[in-house]
Parts: C-alpha cells; structure tokens; sequence
C-alpha cells in the first residue's frame, strides 16, 4: 500500500488549522466561528492520524476519536449558548455580547 | 472615722461617672444635685475625717484601696495618704470646691451644657484629690495628668468659639511640657530609690545623698519644671491669662484656687529633697521672685478684668514659690490657703460681675456698679482686700506678712528676695485697687440684665468671712502669736530657722510692709478716683512699656517665634509625609497597571482569541529558540 508521505499530511493540516484560525478571528458571526472552529479541531484531527499512520500506532486515532467526542459535545454547548445568545440580543454578531466585558 | 478616707475622692468620681452616662437625658435641677451633692458629701466626709485625724493626733493615715500594677520591682498602689498636709489640701479643694459647684448651678443655669459642665468639674475635683492623696508618685502623676485633662476641657468648654479651642490647646500643650520634665524626675528617682513611695523616697533621701548632690539637684530642677509647667510660673506661665477663656466658676477653682497651686503642693510635699538641693530650692525662689514681679507688672495693664486675676495668680503663686524657696514651707501653704479663699472670691465675684453686665469683660466699660450690685461690691472688695493684703484686718495680711518676714529673716532668705516681695505686694495693692475703682466706682456705663440670686450670693458670703476671719489662726508673734495652722503642719513641714539677730526688725519690717499696701492702694486712688487724667497721661507717656507689659512680657510672641514657627514650617514641609511617598509610590504603580490591564478586557470575543493566538505564537517562537 502506498502511504502518503507525511509532509503533505501535515501541510494540509496546517493550510486547515490556519484557515480556521483566521476565519475565527474575521468572522463576527457566532455560528461561523463554531464552525471555524470545527475546523481547526479537524485539523489537528487529521495531524493525529498521520502521525499515527507514520509510525504505525493506534494512538493517532485514538485521539482523533476523542476530538471528535469532544467536538460533539462542544458543539451541543455551543449552540445552546448561541441559542441564548440569539434571543437575548436579537443578534448572532459576537460583538454584542461584550456587555459584562468578560 | 479616718476608714471613710477613700469616699472623699470616690464620691466626686462617682458624681462624674453619673453625670457622664446619663449626660443630657436628665433634667438641669437633678444633674445639679447629682454635681453638688457629691461634692458637698465628700467635704462633709473631709470635716469628719479631718477632725477624727486632728483629735486622735496620729501622725498619719494610709488606706489601701489595691495594688494598681507590679511590674519588675514597682508596684504602686491604689493607695491614700492623709497627714497634715494633705489635709489641709483636701479641706480646701472639697469646700472651696463645694461652694463654687453650688455657684455654679446658678451660673450655668441658661448653659446647654449643664450635665457636662458638672460632670467635668467632678472629675477634677477627683483628680486633684487623687493628686493630694496619692501616697506613691504615680498614682500622683495619674491625678497630675487628670487635673490637666479637665482644665483642658474645661477651659474649651465653650468649644464653639474657635479661640476657647487654642486656649485649650495652648494650656494643655504647655503644661505637657512641664510634665514631661517631671515623668523623667520620677524615672531619676526610681533609678535611684528604686520606688516611687513618697515617704520611702523622703527616708531614704538624706542617707544616699549629701547635701547638693548632683543627682539630687537634677531630681529638683526636674520636679521644678513640672511644678513651673502646672502653677504657670515663669518660663511657662504663658498659657494662665488665655485659660480665663472658660467660665468664670472654672477659673475660680481649677486657675485659681486647686490646680494651679499642684506645684507647690509638688514641692512641698517633696521638701526633703529640696533641703538637700539647695541650689534647686534657691531657684525655686528666684523664679517666685521673678515670676511674681512680672505677672503684677502685667496685671496693672490689662483691660479684661479676669486677665488681671489671671496674671495676679500668676503673681501671687509666685509669692509660694518665694516662700518655699526660703524653706518657708508652712507659710507657702499657710498662703495657698488663704489666697484659695479670697482668689476664689474674687473670680465668682468678677464672674457674677460679667455675667450682670451682658458676658462684657472690659473693666473700663463698667464703672459704677457699686450701688447697682451692692452684695458683688462688697464681697469683691473684701476679697480686693485680703489680695492687697490690707492691713490687719484681713487674712491676706497675715498670710503674706509671714512670707515676706521669712524672705528676709529666713536662713535662706536674702535682700532681694525681700525686696521682690515688698515691691510685688506695692504692684499688687496698686493693681487690685485700680480694679476695684474702675469697676465699681464712677459713672455706670453698661446696663446691668441680670442680678444674681441667692445660690451665687451666699458662696461669696461665705468665702469673703473666710477671707477676713481666714489668717486669725495663724498670727505673728508680734501680734498676738496664734500659730494654730503651723502646729497642724509642725510635725511634717520643719520650721524656718531665723538668722540671728533680726527678731528685732519684725515689727519695722510688718510696718514697712503695711505702708507699702497702704502705699499703692492709695496710688491708686489717686490716679483712678482723684485725677482720672493721670492714668491717662502716664499710659500714653509710656506707651511702648504698657504695651509690652500688656502683651505679658511678649513671652508669647517669642515661644511664637522660637517654637511655633518652625514648627508650623517643618509641619507644612513634611505635609506629604516624606516616608510616606514610597508606599504611595507602590500603590500608584498598582493603580497604573489596573488602569492599563482593564483596557483589555473588553468583552469583544475575538480580541480575546487574537491575544491567544499572539500569545502561542510568543511561546512556540521561544520555545524554539531556547532550546533545553
């Protein structure tokens, strides 16, 4: 089987990670950010299992399965919030909610 | 009898303590009879005691009450001390105190402050009967710091007036002074005699020092200071003429008649020390001499009648001093006494004076009340008399005749100490005539509002008798050689021991100094009875002198000048407190960093993320320059 090489893996990974990051910061609106940040978990995701697949070990998908995990439970959280968010304020721009400056 | 000791100062501090918790909350006439019942026990309990301790003769009466403290070998008591010469001290601050606080009910009746007023002069009375009885220095010092702390209060009294506030200030300060001079005299005698029981110190004196020995004359200079500070004596008699700032009552009992003569009371009870400090007894004469001199000088200047009785107190302790500077100890008590009697008079009388006449003081603008307040004139002139010891007839005669007999015949008497008393009892007759014309005499020139009543006449009744009959118990041998009042004392106080060959002049010298009363109470006469004019001429011919003795000798101008100033200067430099910058320091960079961090935390939720993202990038850059 022809395994990809590593470099590539990674590069994708960050081009991800960094994408997410950036759209995380530019992006005012709340479900956006949720999901930019989806995206940055997936990116160190898919770092985790190419390491994984580089050095022939479990453990890559182990953690990606548990990112995943957390990332369900993330985003349960985080849509209430962005629920409440939404009928307190009106609004899904996150600069809204800087009332208690915290 | 003599077991009720301890009442006599209780009684005043339970009057104290009543009047101090219910306060206000009381009706005037039950606060009243609170005030002058306690009083008035206390001085019934004084006779009771006094005559028990006269009758059976003892020597001396110790109560115990408890131990106050025991800390490393001193262990003063709670303890009183009755002999002669506490005796006499208590019978006079429990009577003459008495009929001031019966005085005083009358006085103060339109007064908001009456429970006050009452409450603080019982404690003073406390404190100074502490004082009196106090059988170990401490708990004399504690009384000492009492009487000053109600003079305090007392002489601000009327609080609302800002310059009652300075007097009060300015009294308390000064005397402070003194009183520190004389808390490191007791610490000397405690290094010495380690105790501060005054009769073990008396005992043990003459065998651990020879006569002048340098720490026996410090031990005196020291106790001096204290007793200069406490009887307004020269250098710190500055703060008596402002003191009169309180009501006259006031003035009469704690300026005049108790407080102020602490000192002597200090030296006389300490006299064992002073005969073997010779050096500081004869300053303790010099100053009298001086002091007494000067506060006259000042007297004949002043306008506000209670300022002349301020500065003629002044004098007239002066006169003690004198006395016990000779070792005339009984005759400086003998004196105490009598002036406790007819300057107490004369205040109330000045007080019920004032009081007729709309709270004016200004002499000048009085004049002819003789007729209007006949009962005030004559009390007032009896006590006049007895001050310029007129002749014979009154106890100030007699009290002074023996002082000024003693500061020439005495062993330690010289010329000079004569001829400052001689010429004081001159300025004296001249000054207490001159107020006595001026007020009482001429044209009526403020409208009188109130006459007093009986609660304020018949004090005056009484203490003008006791300013008459007063010096009959004690006479010189040239008339009549009654010695009553020195036999009390003879036991305690040892006898002066006359210079040989004076006895002769003693009745020369009672002429002389009966010439020199007559002498300037008829100057006086003359120059504000027969030629009004005079006076006037004289004051603007010597105007630079009669502003300088008015103003007391510009002593004030110069402790302005000397202390106050820079004082007040060094004070206004170090306002910021220069210690304290550094801490303020420290708290102006905690503030500074408050403000900054505050700024950041905006609520904008990205701003956040961004100072995350910038603070990964920080640490992953130097964790990758840093290598472990």
């Amino acid at each position: 089987m022809k395994t990809l090489p590593i470099e590539s893996g990674l590069l994708l990974a960050g081009v991800l990670f960094t994408l997410g990051l950036i759209s995380v910061l530019i992006r005012r609106n709340i479900i956006f950010m949720l999901i930019s940040v989806e995206i940055m978990l997936n990116a160190a995701g898919l770092a985790f299992i190419m390491a994984g697949s580089r050095w022939v070990q479990a453990d890559g998908q182990v953690m990606f399965i548990f990112i995943l995990t957390m990332a369900a439970a993330e985003v349960s959280v985080g849509l209430a919030l962005i629920l409440q968010i939404y009928h307190q304020l009106k609004t899904l721009d996150s600069d809204a909610a800087d009332k208690m400056h915290g | 009898m003599l077991s009720l000791l301890w009442l006599i100062p209780t009684l005043p501090f339970l009057g104290a303590l009543i009047l101090i918790l219910t306060g206000s909350r009381i009706p005037q006439r039950v606060a009243a009879r609170i005030g002058c019942g306690s009083i008035g026990l206390s001085a019934a309990i004084t006779a009771l005691v006094g005559y028990d301790f006269l009758a059976t003769g003892q020597a001396s009466y110790k109560f115990t009450a408890w131990t106050w403290f025991h800390v490393d070998g001193l262990s003063p008591g709670v303890t009183f001390y009755l002999d002669s010469l506490s005796l006499v001290f208590i019978f006079v601050i429990t009577f003459v105190g008495f009929l001031i606080h019966i005085y005083s009910t009358e006085f103060m009746q339109t007064d908001e402050g009456f429970a006050r007023f009452f409450a603080y002069l019982n404690l003073f009375v406390c404190a100074m009967l502490i004082l009196v009885l106090a059988d170990n220095l401490v708990l004399l010092y504690l009384g000492w710091e009492g009487v000053g702390l109600c003079s305090y209060l007392l002489i601000g009294f009327w609080y609302s007036e800002e310059k009652n506030g300075y007097a009060a200030r300015k009294a308390f300060i000064i005397t402070r002074v003194g009183d520190t001079a004389m808390a490191i005299g007791l610490f000397v005698l405690f290094s010495v005699f380690h105790t501060l029981n005054i009769q073990d110190i008396l005992v043990q004196a003459p065998q651990v020092w020879t006569i002048g020995a340098s720490s026996a004359v410090l031990v005196g200079f020291l106790l001096l200071g204290g007793a200069v500070g406490k009887s307004a004596q020269l250098p710190l008699q500055t703060w008596l003429p402002d003191a009169m700032a309180g009501p006259s009552p006031v003035s009469a009992l704690i300026h005049a008649a108790t407080m102020v003569t602490a000192g002597v009371y200090l030296i006389t009870r300490m006299h064992g020390i002073y005969e073997l400090a010779p050096l500081a007894q004869q300053w303790v004469g010099i100053i009298g001499a001086v002091t007494l001199l000067l506060a006259g000088c000042s007297a004949l200047t002043q306008y506000d009648l209670k300022r002349v009785l301020a500065y003629s107190t002044i004098s007239q302790i002066g006169y003690m001093f004198l006395a016990l500077g000779v070792g005339a100890w009984s005759a400086a008590i003998f004196h105490f006494m009598i002036h406790a009697f007819f300057k107490a008079l004369l205040f109330l009388s000045a007080g019920a004076v004032i009081m007729a006449l709309h709270h004016e003081h200004d002499m000048f603008r009085m004049g002819g009340l003789r007729k209007k307040l006949p009962v005030i004139y004559y009390t007032f002139l009896i006590g006049a008399a007895s001050l310029a010891a007129l002749p014979f007839i009154t106890a100030g005669f007699y009290s002074k005749d023996q002082i000024l007999w003693l500061a020439w015949a005495g062993e330690r008497g010289n010329l000079w100490f004569f001829i400052a008393a001689l010429t004081g009892a001159f300025i004296t007759a001249m000054y207490t005539f001159r107020m006595v014309f001026v007020t009482f005499f001429g044209e009526a020139k403020t409208h009188i509002s109130h006459r007093p009543g009986k609660r304020m006449t018949i004090p005056l009744v009484i203490l003008a008798v006791l300013s008459l009959i007063g010096g009959f118990i004690e006479l010189p041998h040239t008339l009549g050689h009654v010695t009553l009042f020195s036999n009390i004392l003879s036991p305690l106080l040892p006898a002066v021991p006359l210079r040989e060959g004076v006895e002769s002049t003693e009745w020369t010298l009672q002429l002389i100094a009966a010439a020199f009363s007559l002498g300037g109470i008829y100057i006086a006469y003359i120059f504000y009875i027969q030629q009004p004019k005079l006076a006037d001429d004289l004051q603007s011919a010597t105007r630079g002198v009669h502003q300088f003795w008015f103003r007391g000798w510009d002593l004030d101008a110069l402790y302005d000048f000397v202390f106050v100033r820079p004082f007040v200067y060094l004070s206004k430099w170090n306002k910021g407190d220069v210690i304290d910058r550094f801490y303020t320091l420290l708290v102006r960079l905690t503030e500074y960093f408050n403000e900054t961090f505050v700024r950041t935390q905006n609520g904008i939720l990205r701003w956040y993320i961004m100072s995350i993202v910038a603070g990964a990038i920080l640490i992953i850059t130097i964790s990758l320059f840093i290598q472990p």
